[in-house]
């Protein structure tokens, strides 16, 4: 244990709020894409309430760190993140997904601390590298010249979203370019849309496609705090690449009786609901 | 007024991609050469059963359009006649190249099925909702561009695009949809349907707003207003004769699309009214706007879709005449 026992506590309490702020947003929308929501919670929660410099006072911050979720359909737990952090009331969360809502059922950029508009997957990972080269133009530079990037850029994946040929065009230009301020975390819940990734296209092995593409590689228990916070942290020492975190995570991750099913997009029954609530008290 | 084909009241309420899926699975124990590919999408209990009849001929490439609709174009040339499935956003929107090159451009015969195609695809929001497909689908050389309004016509056309040999885009919304038309009304591909023939102005539908254009025929019935219903299932090639005579006709002449009016039906109407015989023209459809997350009734209310707005834009149409 390297990390404080009461900050991975707060974190994992943290987590477990924006799960159950999901669980009332995707109730209210009646729709929802609590699978991958979940998954990517911890780590959302790691990095919101952590890792990140930001500030929800003023979210247009320049040098504020950039959090990209590729995979913008689950953006219940990234609303409830920046609801939590105060980046706006959680009243808004009642009109998820519905007609004139600020938070529709992808993220959008017009959301106070939301980067990215996304929906379309394989894209985001493009857009976090045009963030991180731009950290660089501009900045100050260190002793040997090497410009200091101005802030860092997250960029969530899916295991799903990584059969897009974009993912790996992005993935390749990053090293070219050596862009280190920039950290990709792959979700890897083991689920796509319509069945497992294993079933539906099977992009085995993972460790070694991304290592092939000389990234600064680690694989992780993407719920295990400690694991999540060192490597973040780790990710900030390797320079002249970029870095990818290849998180295990668990479809559905906080609701045992939800978890190890493909929950992708769907609507909570009155059971259900009741089921995630207990759960996540 | 008098409607033929039409079911009175309208019958089940059916989601177009099932009774798509429910024809492909009839004709394909027929035609061995079809083949079926999904880009990680779902294919519903017809779908579970081709791939029990022929589990060789149905692949999922996974979620990458681009691949998708390029490995179709190979099996093309490799004789077979594949069907894509993803949604309409990412065929249109992340395979417009491979549209255009690798199908079209070699007349391969592919048939693209833009599901939960156009405005009218609840909750899912602007990134998902699109406007452009029709506009642009149409500009390209070779293709056929189909757009059917329930679950009876979908059957219709996807026997007919099977039959037609070369590059086809099958729009298919997302929701479940009144089904309009009789078993037996006669479909040929390239000719629009007349619903109603009336002589005081003329409403153009494609897709599944054609319920509500049945809907704004009947209030202006009430009117006086004798309105004839043409249902342009194909937007490509259009049925210029069918335009022509309805403008010359009846004098003013309503578009009605779930798809933007800029390049959309109301474009491709408008360019054969303006060639041919220009009168009066109102376009219903996307006004230059992206979409948003809401439901079916909402959606329409909000981008003015409905039969109200359909009637409203008659009358001011027939004003102008
Ligand atoms: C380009 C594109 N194709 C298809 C879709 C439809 N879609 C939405 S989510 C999803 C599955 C994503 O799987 P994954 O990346 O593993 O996400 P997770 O399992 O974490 O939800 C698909 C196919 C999309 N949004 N974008």
């Amino acid at each position: 244990m390297t990390h404080d026992e009461k900050l991975i506590q707060r974190l994992a309490e943290k987590a477990k709020i924006i799960r159950r702020d999901a669980v009332e947003m995707i109730w209210a929308g009646e729709l929802g894409w609590i699978g991958g929501s979940f998954s990517q919670a911890d780590i959302i929660a790691a990095l919101m309430f952590h890792q990140m410099k930001h500030d929800p006072k003023n979210p247009d911050w320049e040098d504020r760190d950039r959090l990209i979720v590729s995979k913008a359909h689950c953006c219940e737990t990234v609303y409830a993140a920046l609801g939590e952090s105060g980046y706006f009331s959680k009243e808004l969360y009642k009109s998820y997904g519905k007609m004139g809502a600020t938070l529709q059922a992808h993220t959008e950029r017009i959301v106070p601390g939301i980067e990215y508009s996304g929906g379309s997957l394989g894209q985001g990972l493009s857009f976090a590298l045009g963030e991180a080269l731009a950290a660089r133009i501009d900045a100050q530079k260190d002793s040997s010249g090497h410009p200091i990037p101005r802030y860092r850029v997250y960029c969530i994946i899916g295991d799903g979203e990584s059969n897009e040929g974009q993912i790996w065009e992005a993935v390749m230009a990053a090293l070219h370019y050596k862009v280190d301020n920039l950290v990709a975390i792959l979700d890897h819940n083991k689920f796509q849309s319509s069945g497992t990734v294993e079933e539906r296209m099977n992009m085995m092995p993972w460790v070694d496609k991304w290592k092939a593409f000389n990234w600064d590689t680690v694989e992780i228990d993407g719920h295990d705090f400690e694991a999540i916070l060192t490597a973040l942290e780790n990710a900030d020492k390797v320079k002249g690449k970029p870095h990818i975190i290849i998180a295990h995570t668990t479809k559905c991750k906080g609701v045992p009786s939800f978890e190890h099913k493909n929950l992708h997009f769907c609507k909570l029954s009155d059971e259900m609901y009741a089921e995630a609530l207990e759960a996540l008290k | 007024m008098k409607r033929n084909y039409v079911l009175e009241p309208l019958g089940e309420m059916k989601a177009m991609y099932q009774a798509y899926h429910e024809e492909i699975v009839e004709l394909s124990r027929k035609n061995g050469e079809i083949v079926l590919l999904y880009g990680d999408f779902p294919r519903g209990a017809a779908g579970e059963l081709f791939q029990k009849e022929h589990p060789d001929r149905i692949y999922d490439v996974g979620i990458a359009e681009a691949n998708l609709i390029t490995t179709a174009a190979g099996l093309a040339g490799g004789g077979y006649l594949p069907f894509t499935h993803c949604h309409s956003i990412f065929a249109v929107g992340r395979a417009y190249n491979q549209i255009r090159q690798n199908v079209a451009f070699d007349k391969l015969n592919v048939k693209i099925v833009l599901c939960n195609s156009g405005m009218l695809w609840p909750f899912m929001g602007g990134s998902h909702q699109i406007i452009e497909e029709i506009a642009a689908m149409r500009v390209i050389p070779n293709l056929v561009l189909v757009s059917p309004s329930d679950p009876a016509s979908t059957k219709k056309v996807t026997r007919a695009i099977a039959e037609h040999v070369g590059p086809v885009a099958l729009r298919i919304s997302n929701p479940a949809v009144p089904t309009v038309y009789r078993d037996d009304f006669p479909f040929e591909l390239g000719k629009a349907v007349t619903l109603i023939d009336g002589g005081d102005a003329a409403i153009i539908s494609t897709g599944m707003v054609l319920a509500d254009a049945l809907e704004a025929t009947d209030m202006l019935a009430k009117e006086g207003i004798k309105v004839r219903l043409l249902d342009m299932h194909t937007i490509k090639p259009i049925d210029a004769e069918a335009i022509t005579k309805a403008a010359r006709e009846t004098g003013a002449i309503v578009t009605v699309e779930d798809s933007s009016i800029i390049g959309g039906l109301g474009g491709a109407v408008a360019e054969i009214v303006a060639e041919n015989a220009p009168v009066p023209m109102k376009r219903v459809g996307i006004k230059d706007r992206f979409g948003q997350s809401g439901t079916i009734p909402e959606l329409k209310e909000e981008y003015e879709l409905t039969a109200r707005h359909i009637a409203q834009a008659v009358r001011e149409s027939v004003k102008k005449k």
